[in-house]
């Protein structure tokens, strides 16, 4: 039972947002008929009794998720493996290489990942019945290997203990003044897939020069895109250069001194898909999960609780929260970002020397 | 003396021979294989042809050579400040009647028990320069916009952490020779006239310098060769170490052939380090167990006492006080950095460690059970090889010797790869299960094992066991019922040192685990990659009693001999 998606269906959906082209049109796809969350498949996930999801989320916020799915369906325990996409990237290799097949779930915060993944047969097709009606195509695998789950932005933000609102920087060119020096806080794109994503985008935008000046204000340097709006409201620097808009967002929610800046020159954006491994050791409970995680009822949790945002056409955005089109954000390119990777990693390094 | 062998004891076949073959053929084959996969990797390209293109890679690349420098400006400077520290505690506590000696051990214990990545985030807590504790506190009295008065993110921040915890392991053998040393020498030396200066430089510092020597390589190899401070420091300090270099080697596409031949350098380096450490003690006879001998003698430090302690307290103020008062408040603030007070306490953390973070048992009972397999196997086979050597059972035991102490030289991380490349191709596929994590642990943990049995027989002189085997005893009962009791406090020792050198363990657990084989020290890590501070002091925390309470109750565990061991001493 395995439907043919029509080339018209693919192309119709060139309108979302401004992020054309996550997932690139194939030559011939080939997606799986629409899957339901069905009694059958319940049991079949209770009888495995455990799921395994590798995530780059910021850690509560996957845990809560996780407990959210242990809540809907009792018996399913789910085991979190947090880290750095580019971390995470490497060890499935790594396992995959060996012939260990932990992973049921994968959420990237890389989407260029998911190609060699799609490439080398590792990922099992499968779209579940709220992705077939109400996700955009382009922001879904033809073939059902993987499909968008979160959006999120990689803003500049700072800490307002410390820093003023008419100082702080508006755009990505006034991080260079040399005031900021030894004042900023990022994350590392070969550790972080947001980083990774931002990096690609801020290089083609603004191009390496950028980088190299920033190299050279001291900036703190940490791993991943999770941690710089933590360090932002400890109060150890002043000024985030980049890392998760949605960490801000919270901590500002939850009353910490931290404000997020939206650069004029546009705010990298980021998707995050999700895709099940076909060697999967628990399929049906990734199945379950996979579904699960994209009706609307979760997709609007996962936005009202994460601040970040769903491509699903039925969420909400919360009130009290900046909508997505009233930002201008930088265009999204997974295949650019495969064919930078290496060139990245490499010349970041050689600018900020770690 | 009394001693429990009949002298009727029948002849019988001695096995001890095969038993002892079968153990050197395990080593060889623990070490060799992880070591040979290595040299392999670090003189071939991606198709395994020969090449010394790694090599030039490695030398002609400031990339590399930065690492290779910092790292041994890291190494020389704590291994110094370790003896230097270590030193005067360690007699402090053995020798002289200074209040508190039990309160201080158990302290320098507990900065033992500290993993390395846990000091240096709790320093992180304490040091940061703008959200640090002690910065914040200096700020109170220093005005708001004064410089930060620590950088804990810096070369002399990381040195700083690093000696913090690799000085107990120049103490445990200090304070170790120092304990067992017969005090008639030095009664000797004071009949004879000797003053006490003259007695501590002609006897004391004598018999105690090979102990402070091999404490002072070891420091060195450890300061070389670690991972954890590194790893949690150096990114925001923005350079890297030769660990921490390797480490970036391992990202996508790994570049494991580069890896190997960065660890040779290393490997090499060990060599001369081992037969300098010969050269200086090989010369002189340091049996100071033969027979009869009285209990050590205290210093009397008269008014010096207190001072003394207040020296120690404040020492340990460093790697014990400050760090965990650190950990305890980022544990129950709602803000890691920001004093808890009784309106502010929340036991969110806790809950969260405890019910929703997903990982938190999986990682504790494979921690455990791995802590508990690696201590028992490796007090084993370490204490097999230190009597081949001591006792030149065997021929070869010079050579099982250096292998015992070879890994030392291997970073934890490169040893990772060495057993990645080795076990997960037939016919001993490994990974993804526990094995390969007790293989490496057991690997990382065998030469301060060796070293530390090895010190302990080598006090102990052959005579007694030739004794029992004159009376007709075979060498097992011989070793059994005159060596074993002797050495009961050094194998307890050993498997404490073992189980926290594997609750300390990242280097090659970072490489080696996957999701079913996670341990506390790679969550640990992984919370930290994102920031998640407060779940790291939870576990922190956690971790630190789980240890204290095996190592109490391993002391407690009474063993065979334990009265002959009493009354020997006693004489």
């Amino acid at each position: 039972m395995r439907k043919q998606i029509s080339r018209r269906d693919v192309l119709k959906s060139s309108a979302a947002l401004a992020l054309d082209a996550v997932f690139a049109s194939p030559v011939r796809a080939a997606a799986p008929e629409p899957t339901a969350i069905t009694p059958d498949l319940v049991a079949a996930a209770t009888k495995e009794g455990k799921l395994v999801f590798y995530s780059s989320m910021d850690l509560p916020v996957g845990e809560k998720l996780g407990k959210a799915f242990e809540t809907a369906y009792p018996g399913i325990t789910v085991q979190i493996e947090r880290s750095g996409s580019e971390r995470l990237f490497q060890r499935v290799a790594q396992e995959y290489g060996s012939n260990i097949h932990a992973a049921d779930v994968i959420n990237s915060a890389d989407a260029s990942h998911f190609i060699p993944w799609k490439k080398s047969g590792w990922l099992m097709p499968f779209v579940p019945e709220d992705v077939a009606k109400y996700f955009p195509d382009s922001y879904r695998d033809p073939d059902g290997m993987a499909v968008t789950t979160r959006l999120w932005l990689s803003s500049i933000a700072y800490n307002t203990n410390l820093v003023k609102a008419e100082d702080a920087p508006k755009s990505f060119a006034d991080l260079l003044d040399p005031k900021w020096a030894g004042k900023m806080v990022k994350g590392h794109p070969a550790y972080s897939g947001t980083i990774m994503t931002t990096t690609f985008q801020l290089v083609r935008e603004l191009g390496w020069p950028y980088l190299e000046k920033l190299s050279k204000q001291r900036v703190m340097q940490v791993q991943s895109s999770t941690d710089p709006p933590k360090k932002l409201s400890l109060g150890e620097r002043a000024v985030m250069a980049d890392g998760n808009e949605y960490g801000i967002v919270l901590l500002k929610e939850a009353g910490q001194p931290v404000e997020p800046v939206y650069p004029t020159e546009g705010t990298p954006t980021i998707s995050g898909p999700t895709g099940i491994f076909a060697g999967a050791p628990h399929p049906n409970a990734a199945k379950l999960f996979q579904a699960w995680l994209h009706t609307r009822e979760t997709q609007q949790f996962f936005v009202d609780f994460t601040g970040q945002y769903s491509v699903h056409a039925q969420v909400q955005p919360k009130a009290g929260r900046r909508k997505l089109s009233d930002i201008k954000l930088m265009k999204e390119d997974p295949a650019g970002v495969e064919a930078m990777t290496e060139e990245i990693k490499t010349r970041y390094a050689r600018l900020f020397r770690v | 003396m009394t001693l429990t062998t009949s002298p009727a004891a029948k002849p019988r076949i001695d096995w001890t021979r095969p038993v002892l073959w079968l153990f050197a053929a395990v080593l060889m084959l623990l070490i060799l294989l992880p070591l040979s996969w290595l040299a392999v990797y670090a003189f071939t390209d991606k198709n395994r042809h020969l090449t010394l293109q790694n090599f030039v890679t490695l030398f002609s690349n400031p990339d590399f050579l930065d690492p290779l420098l910092t790292t041994a400006i890291i190494a020389v400077t704590s291994a110094v400040i370790c003896c230097a520290i270590a030193a005067p505690i360690g007699w402090l506590v053995s020798r002289t009647d200074m209040p508190g000696r039990q309160i201080i051990r158990a302290l320098v214990t507990a900065s033992f028990v500290t993993p390395p990545f846990l000091g240096a985030i709790a320093w992180e807590l304490l040091a940061a320069p703008n959200s640090g504790l002690l910065n914040q506190l200096y700020r109170l009295f220093a005005g708001e916009d004064a410089d930060a008065l620590f950088n804990i993110y810096s070369l002399t921040g990381i040195i700083f952490v690093i000696s913090c915890y690799t000085f107990p392991f120049v103490f445990v053998l200090v304070a170790n020779a120092l304990d067992t040393m017969p005090g008639e020498l030095e009664d000797a030396s004071a009949i004879l006239g000797g003053n006490a200066w003259t007695t501590a430089r002609r006897i004391t510092i004598p018999l105690a310098l090979p102990a402070l020597v091999a404490g002072a390589l070891i420091a060195f190899l450890q300061a070389m060769t670690l991972f954890g401070s590194p790893a949690i420091l150096a990114l925001p300090a923005g350079f890297h170490t030769m660990t921490t270099k390797i480490w970036s080697l391992f990202q996508y596409p790994p570049k494991l052939e580069l890896a190997a031949a960065a660890a040779m350098p290393l490997l090499l380096l060990t060599i001369p380090l081992l037969q300098g450490q010969k050269f200086l003690l090989g010369r002189r006879g340091y049996s100071v167990i033969g027979g009869k001998y009285g209990a050590p003698r205290r210093v009397e430090l008269k008014g010096w006492r207190l001072i003394a302690l207040g020296f120690c307290l404040l020492v340990l103020l460093n790697p014990v006080f400050l760090p965990y008062l650190a950990l305890l408040n980022a544990a129950f603030s709602p803000n890691a950095t920001t004093l808890v007070t009784p309106s502010t306490l929340t036991l969110h953390n806790i809950v969260f460690v405890f019910t929703e973070l997903s990982s938190t048992q999986l990682a504790l009972k494979n921690t455990v059970i791995l802590g508990t397999a690696t201590a028992t196997i490796g007090t084993i086979l370490a204490l097999v090889i230190a009597y081949v050597t001591t006792r030149r059972a065997i021929a070869g035991h010079r050579m099982l010797g250096f292998l015992a102490t070879a890994p030392v030289a291997v970073p934890g991380i490169v040893l990772g790869v060495g057993l990645f490349l080795s076990y997960t191709r037939p016919p001993f596929v490994l990974y993804g299960t526990l094995w390969i994590l007790l293989l490496a642990f057991l690997t990382i943990n065998l030469p301060s094992a060796y070293q530390q049995l090895q010190a302990a027989f080598a006090t102990i002189h052959p005579e007694l066991e030739e004794a029992s085997r004159i009376l007709g005893a075979t060498r097992l009962q011989a070793l059994r019922q005159i060596t074993a009791p002797l050495l009961r406090t050094g194998v307890i020792a050993t498997w404490c040192f073992i189980f926290i050198g594997v609750m300390r363990e990242l280097s090659a657990a970072i490489v080696l685990f996957t999701s079913q084989t996670k341990v506390l020290s790679v969550l640990i890590y992984d919370l930290n990659e994102g920031g998640d501070l407060a779940a790291i002091a939870v576990l922190g925390i956690a971790m630190l009693v789980i240890t204290f309470a095996v190592v109490l109750a391993v002391n407690q565990i009474p063993m065979s001999g334990d009265n002959a061991g009493a009354k020997l001493r006693n004489g």
